[in-house]
Formats: structure tokens, sequence, C-alpha cells
């Protein structure tokens, strides 16, 4: 009965139809051919791009640096096989734009030669730092979807004191069953993943600590005990797989969590988790709470215990169009059109190609895109599946407000943005919407909400950077005014008082002659 | 590769609701209850429900055509069919024809069309509508047909029907009665008590509908019926009818107690008048009721207070209609005042404080 009156622990949400099973049901399939050619943008990852250190014609091994990472917010970039180097250039981008970015593009030799790494015998005698400059050299980002490069936030675990490890393995979009399947297939090696997160987030004696604003000091050798493995409720195979690889580790917890998306949304799973709610403008860390994705636990287990680079991903193909749907391990920089072929995809019945899962990943113009880091699954959906888009007037049901897992009320914000009102569209939440889309796909008027902020959220940061820069001119205008009124003033000093020396001058001549008569 | 798909966001897959299947499951709830009332009062309502959906439809598509639209797909969503049909429930079974199109020229004009359509308007259209009739053309609207059900050989045949409807009604005094709600106005007025009021009031055939009213409303039972149906199909939310009925039921009940003569039993209170078709069908209304849960318990228990204001003290014996339109104009505040609280907030708006420990 008490239970009744805490606060909720989930708040909306929907529960969509799942097209799971299709591919939750097969093993992952590594047989992916080689591609020929790789395009491997050199931004993966939130943060800086990386910068290359290969020329062209350079012939590089598979696991190989590519780019480095620049900054404290970014990530490298590896060979995703053995070739040789074919270009450095702009091409179209995984972005619902295609829009250019820079991108290597690798000729695969097929070899597929590991570069050698150096094994290391006990990867829990390295330090902390070690572990996360590993991560880091490894190029691993959050694989939810995230990219969050993951080594920032292994530091920023020790930096604060983290009392929980939550691992998401919720994976709430429909049709995806990546993260499934690599917890039925490869338990062990997750659970080995997240021991060694566990260890990288250990706060070791005597170290200098920079503490961001807010933060809370760690005490040293504090360490993060208890990692919990968060697995939706229609996942029991993974469940019991992953249940039975945590057993041997009493600090390892694999709980079962309600399915309703947005379940993966971190910080609905961590007030489910934990009770605690992230205040808005901090990170999860500053109350004691990380959350990485199962993927990325297994990024990291490969990375520390082969010393092997995040060059390849597993990825749910699926949809409609899709004949064989399966989830397949790709090198990154795989084009979609290659993987479309293995998967043969009817592209007759192609209605929209969506890069991530149907709830919050963006659709993608064509398939000469690469899959990158943050790919964890391509759909193809056919007419039929799609929502239908004959927008219809709001009746204000309410729906969105009440499936909304953020406390938002979209339909009014909708409406404000709907009459240029971006303003009062950003008082009433618009910065703390996150895009999952349930407005989006309760909406019995078809009305395209998601679409509304992100449009909105780009006009509010275009404006501000306009007033921003028309801020910076008129201050610049001011600058000059006021200098060349300065030096004028100076110039008419000057004049005077060149006037009044010439005039002093004179005066002395005159004296002078005076005196000389 | 397939050349240019236009971009869109997500979510890409949707629910499978439609504005015309919300609707189509609402005018499925009511119809029991509008069925049964045609039943009880004949041809004549059988004419007067068809004439005032129809016009309702009718003008929706004027105005459509007027603002230089297509109607045909809008019609077809059925929100006209439905404020028309909800008028019509609320109307005298035997009023002339010139009500049912006054009315619904009243319901689609003026309560939604000059809004700006369908989910702008502030009022319901349909409690608009009855409201101003009530006002404008008391005698009219407060002549209430005996139960004459259809077959019956006391009932008007078809022939007599179009009489009724289109000519007006003779010799009123011989069909004609007060409603229970009204009967009890006067009685009161006349210093009588409830004991000697209520002495054949029947709650049973008040129940199943079979008593004086207006169209469709009689019966609380096919009423609660549809309205419980329409919840559990996921359409209308418990909140505003549970409100609205627990109001009423806790304020007659506190009255009951104190003077059982000269205040009317909860039971009553639920069983007559308008209380059950206003509480699931017109209370709930989307476009007029409070977008949160919070909002619509208030806005419910707004509608219960001034229900049982207006039966228990005011003018008219039923206080249905004004008490909607008052808190549909309440609406807006509601919604300005209660609002769920943004994750990682407080509730003035302000980011949560990182909790110590």
């Amino acid at each position: 009965m008490l239970s009744f009156f805490s606060k909720p622990r989930i708040r909306g949400g929907v529960h969509a139809e799942e097209h799971k099973a299709v591919t939750a049901t097969q093993a992952i399939v590594n047989s992916f051919p080689l591609p020929e050619k790789l395009y491997i943008p050199l931004q993966q990852h939130v943060g800086k791009p990386a910068e290359p250190l290969i020329r062209v014609g350079d012939k590089v091994l598979k696991g190989q640096l590519l780019a480095y990472s620049q900054g404290m917010i970014s990530a490298p970039v590896h060979a995703p096989s053995s070739g040789i180097i074919l270009d450095v250039n702009d091409y179209p981008a995984p972005h619902p734009s295609a829009l250019p970015i820079r991108m290597i593009v690798l000729e695969t030799d097929g070899k597929d030669e590991w570069l050698v790494a150096p094994q290391i015998g006990d990867p829990f005698q390295l330090t902390p730092e070690d572990i996360s400059l590993r991560v880091g050299a490894a190029g691993i980002v959050g694989l939810g979807g995230a990219t969050f490069p993951t080594a920032v936030k292994l530091n920023m675990g020790r930096e604060n004191h983290i009392d929980t490890l939550i691992i998401n393995g919720s994976e709430c979009e429909p049709y995806l069953s990546c993260d499934d399947r690599l917890m039925q297939e490869r338990a062990e090696q997750i659970i080995d993943g997240v021991r060694l997160m566990l260890h990288g987030m250990t706060n070791s004696q005597g170290t200098n600590l920079h503490l961001p604003e807010g933060g809370r000091a760690g005490q040293p050798g504090i360490k993060t005990t208890n990692a919990v493995i968060a697995i939706e409720d229609n996942k029991l195979q993974a469940y019991l797989a992953m249940q039975a690889a945590a057993s041997p580790f009493s600090n390892i917890k694999v709980i079962q969590i309600p399915t309703r998306y947005p379940m993966g949304w971190d910080r609905q799973l961590i007030r489910y988790v934990t009770g605690k709610e992230v205040p808005v403008g901090c990170r999860s860390s500053e109350i004691g709470v990380t959350i990485h994705n199962v993927g990325t636990a297994y990024a990291t287990h490969k990375a520390i215990r082969h010393g092997q680079p995040l060059v390849s991903r597993v990825i749910t193909v699926s949809g409609g169009a899709v004949a064989r749907p399966m989830n397949v391990e790709v090198p990154l920089g795989t084009l979609i059109s290659e993987l479309f072929k293995f998967c043969q995809v009817n592209s007759d019945q192609i209605a929209r190609i969506v890069m991530g899962g149907p709830m919050m990943g963006e659709s993608l113009p064509h398939t000469g895109l690469p899959t990158v880091k943050a790919t964890s699954g391509i759909l193809a959906l056919t007419a039929s599946e799609l929502k239908s888009t004959d927008e219809q007037p709001c009746i204000r049901c309410a729906s969105c407000v009440s499936v909304c897992p953020a406390g938002l009320r979209p339909l009014d914000m909708a409406n404000n943005i709907r009459i240029n009102q971006l303003d009062v569209a950003v008082d009433i939440g618009l910065k703390d919407c996150i895009s999952c889309g349930c407005c989006s796909y309760i909406c019995p008027s078809n009305i395209p909400l998601v679409q509304y902020f992100k449009y909105a959220s780009g006009e509010v940061a275009a404006r501000q950077q306009a007033q921003h820069k028309s801020e910076q001119t008129k201050r610049l205008i001011d600058a000059r005014n006021a200098r060349m009124e300065r030096i004028a003033q100076q110039q008419l000093e000057e004049e005077q008082a060149r006037i009044a020396a010439k005039a002093e001058r004179e005066r002395l001549k005159a004296a002078e002659q005076e005196a000389l008569v | 590769m397939i050349p240019h798909m236009k971009p869109s966001s997500g979510a890409h897959v949707g629910a499978k609701a439609s504005v015309s299947h919300i609707m189509w499951q609402v005018i499925l709830a009511i119809s029991p209850a509008t069925a049964f009332g045609i039943l009880c009062f004949g041809w004549p309502a059988l004419n007067l429900f068809i004439i005032t959906v129809s016009s309702a439809v009718f003008f929706e598509a004027f105005c459509f055509r007027l603002s230089g639209r297509i109607a045909t797909p809008v019609i077809m969503d059925g929100s006209a069919l439905l404020t028309g049909w909800l008028l019509a429930m609320t109307l005298p079974p035997w009023a002339p024809w010139w009500i049912g199109v006054v009315g619904s020229g009243l319901a689609i004009i003026l309560g939604k069309q000059v809004y700006g359509g369908l989910g702008q308007n502030l009022f319901n259209p349909a409690m608009l509508a009855r409201v101003a009739l009530l006002i404008s053309f008391p005698i009219e609207m407060t002549t209430w047909p005996n139960v004459s059900p259809l077959f019956f050989s006391h009932s008007p045949d078809l022939f007599e029907s179009w009489h009724i409807t289109f000519a007006g009604l003779e010799n009123s005094d011989a069909t004609t009665g007060a409603t229970t709600l009204g009967f009890i106005k006067t009685e009161f007025s006349q210093n009588h008590v409830l004991s000697e009021i209520l002495k054949d009031y029947s709650g049973f055939l008040n129940f199943i509908g079979w008593t004086r009213g207006s169209l469709g409303e009689t019966s609380t039972l096919l009423l609660v019926l549809g309205g419980v149906w329409l919840i559990r199909q996921g359409i209308i939310q418990w909140y505003i009818p549970m409100s609205l009925l627990l109001t009423v039921t806790v304020l007659a009940s506190v009255f009951h107690l104190m003077d059982d003569q000269h205040f009317v039993s909860p039971f009553l209170h639920l069983n007559s008048g308008a209380m059950m078709c206003v509480a699931f069908f017109i209370a709930t209304d989307y476009v007029t009721s409070p977008n949160t849960k919070a909002g619509q318990l208030v806005f419910g228990a707004g509608c219960g207070l001034l229900i049982f204001v207006i039966r228990t003290w005011g003018a008219y014996p039923e206080g249905a209609g004004f008490a909607i339109l008052l808190m549909n104009a309440a609406t807006p505040l509601i919604d300005h005042y209660i609002r769920p609280r943004i994750y990682g907030r407080d509730r003035k708006g302000k980011p949560l404080e990182i909790p110590k420990s």
C-alpha cells in the first residue's frame, strides 16, 4: 500500500507493436561478406571529429588507428579491416540530410588481417586510469545510440562517487534485437566488460581530482561496487543468460524491468532502478549513477581482454521489406546497400529507410550511406508499417500529455510553434523534450509533433546564434565608434597642442627678435 | 540506391487510432441510449433526431464550402455527426423541427466553426446550443411528452408524428407532463416535502429510462453501460465522470442526511436529468476539458458542484448545461495552473537540487 503513495517510477510511455521475434530468435550472423570498400566517417561520436593520421595509399591492418581523437570529448577511429586507404574526402553522411562529411575510404584486401596487439595477463592489475585510457584508445562510445565517449564517462565515474552502475539492456525500441541477441549469446563477455567498467571507475589512492562544478568529491579508494543490469521483461532468454553469467559475482545484479517504451531513456531507467531523479542540467554521475549500454560493455571486454578496438558491431536489419531479417555483425563503414543486398531487401517495397529504431531513428534518403558506431539497426519499412501522414486538426485528446515521459505538454508546445511563438514553447519545456517520439506515435490526428520540436529547437538555436552575432556586431561597431571618437579627440588635442606650441614658438621667436633688436 | 525520400522525423510507426475512429466509437457508445429514447418516444423523436443530425452535417459542410475547403473528408471524420447526435439526445423528444435545425446551426456555426473548427472551440457545441435554445425558446424546450413507445396504439403513428414535428403539438396537456426534476422543483415552490412529492416516483423505471425527459438522456442504465464501455476502450478516461459523479453523490448525501424532506437523495440526483449523459459523454469532450489527470479531476468536481448547486438552489430544475459551459470557460485556467511536473524539475519549473548524502 505504501508503494501506492510513493512516486511513480515510470511515467508516460507507450507500448508499440514489438516486431522483435523475427530477429530475436535467430543467432547473430557472422558470415557477412567483407565489403570491397568501407566508408569510415571521422565523426561517429559526440564531440570533436577525429583527425586522420594516415595518407591516401597507405596500407593498414585491421584495428590500426586511422584517426586520433581530438580534445577532451572525442574518440579515435580504427580500420575495420585490412587494406589500402583510397581516399580521405567528403562523402554523404548517414543522416537525414545526407550532407557530405569527412570520411576515410578503405579498399579491403580480403585478408582481414589483425594488427597484432599485446595481450595483457590480468586486467584487474591495471590501474583504473589505465582501463579508461585503453577504452578511450579503442574508440569505444556509447553504443545505445548516444555515442558519448565511454572513457569520458568512466573518468567522470572516478571523479564523482558512483554508487550504482546501470547497464542498459532494455532495448525498448520496436524491431531492434541486437542487444537482446548479444546478451543471449555473449553474456559472459558482457559481464566481464561490466566488471572491467566497475574496475575502471574505482577511485584510486592519491589521485589529484578535477571536480566539475556541483560534483561531489569522490573519496579516494572508494569503489563503485554495484552494477545493475536492467533487461525488459520481454527478453526472458537474455535475462536468464545474463543471470547465469552474473551469478558468480555478488555485486552484479540482473533485474527485469517492465516493457514500456522509452524504458531505455537513461533518466527513466535511473529513476526506475534507483528511485533518484536526475536534475535538469546535471549529469547522472552527479547523483551517483552511471549508465552504459550492454553493447558498450561488450566492446569494453573486447578492448581490454583482446586489445581489439571498436571496428564492428551487431546490427539488426529488419522491417517489412526485408526478406531475410537478421542480426548481423558487420564492419563499421559498411554501406547500407551492401547490408540490404545480403538481407535480400526488396527495394520496390521500401517506403522508408530508418537508421535506429522506428521511434527515434532517423530516416535516410538513400542506401549509399555507411553504418557507424551508433547504428543499432537499419529498417526497411513498407508503407503499411508507417504511420499515416494524413494530418488532421488537434482535438486536444491529450494522449500526448499522458504518454510524455518527460512531463511535457506536446500539444501546447506544437500550437505555439505553429504560430511561431518559439519563446513560449521554450518556456513550457521545449528544451526538456527528448524526442522519444511517444507523442507522435500516439497522436490520433497524425500530427508530426517531434518534427515540430526538432524544427523549433534548431530554429531557436539559429536565432540565438543570429542574435549573438548581431550583438557581437553591435559591440564591435560601438567599439569602433568609440575608438574613432577617441582618435578624433586625440587628433583635436594634438592639433590644439600643435597650434599652441606653434604660437608659443612664434611668441618666443618674436620675443627673441625683440630681444635682438 | 533509392533516390530522394522525403526526410521525416520519428516516430515512424504509430498507434492505430484516428480522429474518426474515436468519433465512431463514441457514437457507438451513445447509440443504445438513443435507440431506447427513440423507442420510448416514438416517431416524432425519430423525426427530430434525423433532422437534428442531418442539419448538423449540412451546416458543417456549408461552413467548409464557405471557407473554400473540400467538405467530404471532414464530414467523414464524424465530428459533426457526433455533435448533432449529442444535441439531439438533449432535446425534448417531440420538439418541433426548427428546434433541431436552429440548435444544430448554433452548435456547428456558433459553437464550433467560428472558433476555427474542430479542436478550437472553447465551449462544448452541443451544450452551447442546448442552453441557447433553452433560454430562447423555454416553452418548446420544456414540453416533455409522456412515454409513448413505437407501435403502441396510443402512440402517434407516422402520419401524426409528421404533424407533431412540422406543425407543432396540439392539445399538449393530454400527452405531456413534467420531468422528475421539474416536478420536484414546482412542488417545492408550493411548499410540499419530498415524501409527498415522490409518492409515485419509481427509481427503477427512471433507471432503465421509462420516464419523461430528453430524447437520449433518460436511460441511466444504457448511458452508464455505454460510458463504461468507452472507458474500457480507452477512448475516455475515468477521471472526469468519476469526480463529477462522486462530487454530486457526496454533496447530495450530506444535504439529504441533514434534511431528507427538502434535499433530493443522491440516488435520485444520479438517476435523473442529464446527469449520466453529461458525465460520460459531454464533460469528457476532449476539446473543452483539461489536459491533465489532476485538471480533469478538478474539472469533473467543478461540474458536479455546479450541477448540484443549480439543481438545488437555482431557477432551473436541471443545471448540467450551465455547469458544463461554466467549467468549459474555466478549462484554459485549469490547464494554465495544473501542469505536469517536468522530469528533473520541480513544480515551478526550476531544476531539482542535487540530493546530498
